[in-house]
């Protein structure tokens, strides 16, 4: 591998030493030859498009997966492992995309699963209680105790937790699976701090994401992997976005974003909202325009889902004005033609155990539309590839499975359609697809609304970008605005975000 | 009130409350009275029922559910009656192997469950289907005896108190310490709550599914050798009779442990079989219509679910 001279990693004592793995699911080779290592203090980011093998690299590390071939040594002692726990008692912690916490039990009840310390014979929760206060406390959160019921508590928190689990399994070698797609702006500082923390530990951080602004912040070496190899590994300082992008993808992506809608392009106002109110919306209002993308920034809670959920009927708006009027459920929402593509497209886009095909017609079957395009040509609109129709929406990547939820909408063509962190999870390759087909739908006369806690990809697909705060519309900017604007109407008037 | 609903165990024993005295008041507004004894009388009927659902309780934690107890309790009781044979000296035999039997069953379900990947409610449905074919083969009615000695768990008292009482207390309180103060208990939580969680955070969870199984399935045959012991016989339907598997499960879900597992405890079970174990008693006193009796019991369960539903789903949003 292209260890490449850096003088820490030389210096610094080698913790992780994977070479030569390899692996096959029922004879389809989704890794060969990955070499990886990491060194005391390091934070190793692992980059790669959906599909180029960096889960089930990581799966293989934490003993989920057995390697086909090649060796993980872990503090110079070459080890296999059958079952998580015995990666686990190595020293290797996994922090999962989705967390594993159990919500109804209490923090400590989490921290301590599968090791529960024992008094003659009696789980111990005093020492439970006082070793997770004591971990907490160094990671200075103080917002919650060891008692605390973990659903009661916000994702952010709930990273805290897995991170003081990893601590107290004494981990030498922390995963973090795409830590921050859950966590709003402000948050991922938070997480950036503890992940140095981790660093000062002497602890080896493997960071799998495909934020490249991130990776670029954060790490000391970048791992690429593409199609199940290894492309190479380098330090982060010596390469430039635009590098590891090509090496990703194997192309180019400069032209990251479409270009921006032309003034005389947008046309007719689509939807307004008038002084519009509810529970967590105050005073809203807004326009939408054919032809044109508005994207919505804001804080976590600052009432960005709800608006569209608002807008959509699904928690519907309780006061002000709106044409067309203001749907009371979803089923008023989908006739007056708008549609949403929800955050959660696993738990609430898709039936996950269907198919493509059906969970193409998802909607028009749901409202009796006899829709005039077939699956094959929505699925060719959508890019779909392979264009397989029978094939249970649960086995696609992230991307694909996106590509579905928006053919699901084009059987019905909606005049408004609502985006709601339209690529998160979603691989580079599939992200510009996905902004590519955004932008078409603009083009073809619809009216798109758009938020992103990705600031860079909110200023470049948006021609206008509204702002919220605490419910209401802190503000509204023209596309190309800069992050700091934007930032600093998200926050408080200026204060730093 | 708010806080009283918001937790499902103390929403139970409110309830509980509440029907005692709205029945104490009904009943000596009909010119009868509601005794002491009629309290006793409670206990001496709940037993049965009450340690069936404290091993239900185990199961639907644990993320699953078992269908198999009435079957295995008939089962039991003619195990044991014809191992005693009328003799005082075989009782330790008989219990024995009618554990023994009740421990390979739920040995039987858990491994079904876990290695053959079955989903729970086909699994004991099948098993319990399996042991109806063994009973209905082998006896068609009442068999064996069972020695004077042995019927004093049915009916002796200690004091005031059944010794069946005694004995369901004993079987709540010794599941309420394992679910509570060992490492068991945690993983049962945790297998319950998420299997996935709890695989990956090292909890052999195949393990937990069957060792909880064949702990339901040892209450349900301590159940059995209690009826055995009442009726001085077994009896091939004493279990279904008293309709015990979807009585027990009725019973958890009424004491607020989710159906899906992994929250939930022993002193809601038991919350919700004495609520039971009152309304029955109660009506009794009315001397109510036994479909009117069946009615209100649907409807509390149902009702009690809702309640604990909605709760869930504020919390959720």
């Amino acid at each position: 591998m292209e260890d490449t001279n850096q003088k820490p990693a030389e210096s610094a004592q080698v913790i992780l030493r994977m070479t030569g793995i390899g692996k096959s699911f029922l004879g389809i080779r989704v890794l060969r030859g990955i070499d990886l290592s990491a060194t005391a203090g390091e934070v190793h980011a692992v980059v790669g498009e959906n599909g180029a093998g960096k889960s089930t690299l990581m799966k293989i590390l934490a003993g989920v997966h057995q390697p086909d071939e090649g060796t993980v040594e872990i503090g110079g002692q070459t080890r296999s492992f059958a079952h998580p726990v015995e990666a686990q008692r190595a020293g290797v912690a996994i922090i999962y995309q989705e967390f594993n916490l159990l919500p109804e039990r209490s923090v400590a009840d989490n921290v301590f699963l599968g090791r529960e310390p024992t008094r003659r014979g009696l789980v111990d929760r005093a020492a439970m209680d006082e070793a997770t206060s004591r971990l907490l406390d160094e990671l200075d959160e103080h917002s919650f105790g060891p008692r605390h019921l973990v659903k009661d508590l916000s994702v952010a928190q709930q990273q805290v937790v897995e991170i003081v689990k990893a601590l107290s399994v004494d981990a030498r070698i922390v995963v973090m699976d795409e830590p921050t797609a859950a966590l709003a702006e402000h948050e991922v500082e938070l997480l950036y701090r503890l992940i140095r923390r981790l660093q000062g530990r002497g602890i080896a951080v493997l960071y799998i994401s495909h934020r490249l602004r991130e990776v670029f912040d954060l790490a000391d070496r970048v791992t690429v992997l593409k199609d199940g190899a290894h492309v190479a590994t380098v330090p982060a300082a010596d390469v430039t976005t635009g590098e590891l992008v090509k090496m990703m993808v194997g192309r180019e992506l400069d032209a990251y974003f479409p270009p921006r809608a032309e003034e005389s392009a947008v046309g007719e106002v689509l939807l307004t909202v008038r002084n519009g109110g509810n529970g967590k919306l105050d005073g809203i209002d807004l326009d939408l325009r054919a032809g044109e993308i508005v994207g919505v920034a804001g804080l976590q809670g600052s009432g960005r889902s709800s608006l569209v959920k608002a807008i959509f009927g699904a928690e519907p708006f309780t006061r002000g004005e709106m044409t067309p009027a203001r749907p009371g459920n979803v089923r008023a929402g989908v006739a007056a033609g708008i549609g949403l593509v929800t955050e959660d497209r696993k738990a609430e886009g898709l039936a996950l155990n269907q198919s493509v095909r059906d969970n193409a017609l998802l909607v028009a079957r749901a409202i009796g539309h006899r829709s005039r395009a077939t699956v094959s040509d929505l699925l060719q609109r959508v890019k779909l590839a392979p264009p397989r129709q029978e094939t249970e929406v649960k086995y696609l990547s992230g991307g694909n499975q996106q590509k579905v939820v928006l053919a699901k909408w084009l059987t019905v063509s909606p005049k408004v359609l609502l985006f709601d962190e339209p690529t998160r999870g979603v691989d580079v390759g599939a992200k510009a697809a996905i902004h590519d087909l955004m932008r078409e739908l603009a083009d073809s006369g619809t009216a798109i609304l758009m938020i992103s806690s990705e600031l860079p990809e909110l200023i470049g697909m948006s021609d206008r970008i509204v702002v919220l705060r605490d419910g209401r519309v802190a503000g509204q900017l023209p596309g190309g605005s800069t992050e700091e604007s934007v930032m600093a109407l998200a926050a408080a008037d200026g204060a730093a975000a | 009130m708010i806080a009283l609903v918001a937790n499902p165990t103390r929403a139970v024993y409110a309830a509980l409350i509440a029907t005692l005295a709205v029945g104490w008041a009904l009943v000596a507004f009909d010119g009868g009275t509601f005794t002491l004894n009629d309290l006793v009388g409670i206990q001496q009927r709940s037993a049965a029922l009450g340690i069936v659902a404290v091993g239900q309780t185990l199961a639907i934690l644990a993320g699953s559910l078992d269908l198999s107890v009435a079957y295995l309790i008939s089962l039991v009781s003619l195990v044991a009656a014809e191992t005693m044979a009328g003799q005082s000296s075989n009782i330790l035999t008989a219990v024995i192997v009618a554990l023994g039997v009740s421990a390979l069953v739920g040995l039987v379900n858990g491994v079904v469950i876990t290695k053959l990947k079955v989903h729970a409610f086909i699994a004991t449905l099948g098993v319990a289907l399996v042991i109806r074919g063994v009973l209905d083969h082998l006896y068609d009615g009442p068999a064996g005896r069972v020695p004077v000695d042995f019927q004093q768990l049915g009916y002796a008292r200690i004091g005031p108190i059944p010794v069946a009482a005694i004995l369901w207390a004993a079987v709540a309180f010794g599941v309420w310490f394992l679910l509570r103060r060992t490492r068991f208990g945690h993983r049962v939580y945790a297998v319950g709550g998420d299997v996935e969680v709890a695989r990956l955070s090292g909890v052999r969870t195949d393990r937990v599914v069957i060792a909880a199984h064949v702990l339901c399935s040892l209450c349900a045959g301590v159940a059995g050798l209690l009826l055995a012991s009442r009726l001085g016989a077994g009896a091939p339907t004493v279990g279904t009779d008293g309709g015990y598997d979807l009585e027990s499960i009725a019973a958890v879900v009424l004491g607020g442990t989710a159906l899906a597992g992994g929250r939930g405890g022993v002193a809601g079970t038991v919350g919700g079989v004495l609520l039971l174990a009152v309304l029955d008693s109660v009506f009794n006193q009315l001397e109510v219509n036994s479909f009117f009796k069946d009615v209100v019991r649907g409807v509390v369960i149902v009702v009690a679910v809702a309640v604990y539903a909605r709760r869930t789903g504020r919390r959720a949003s």
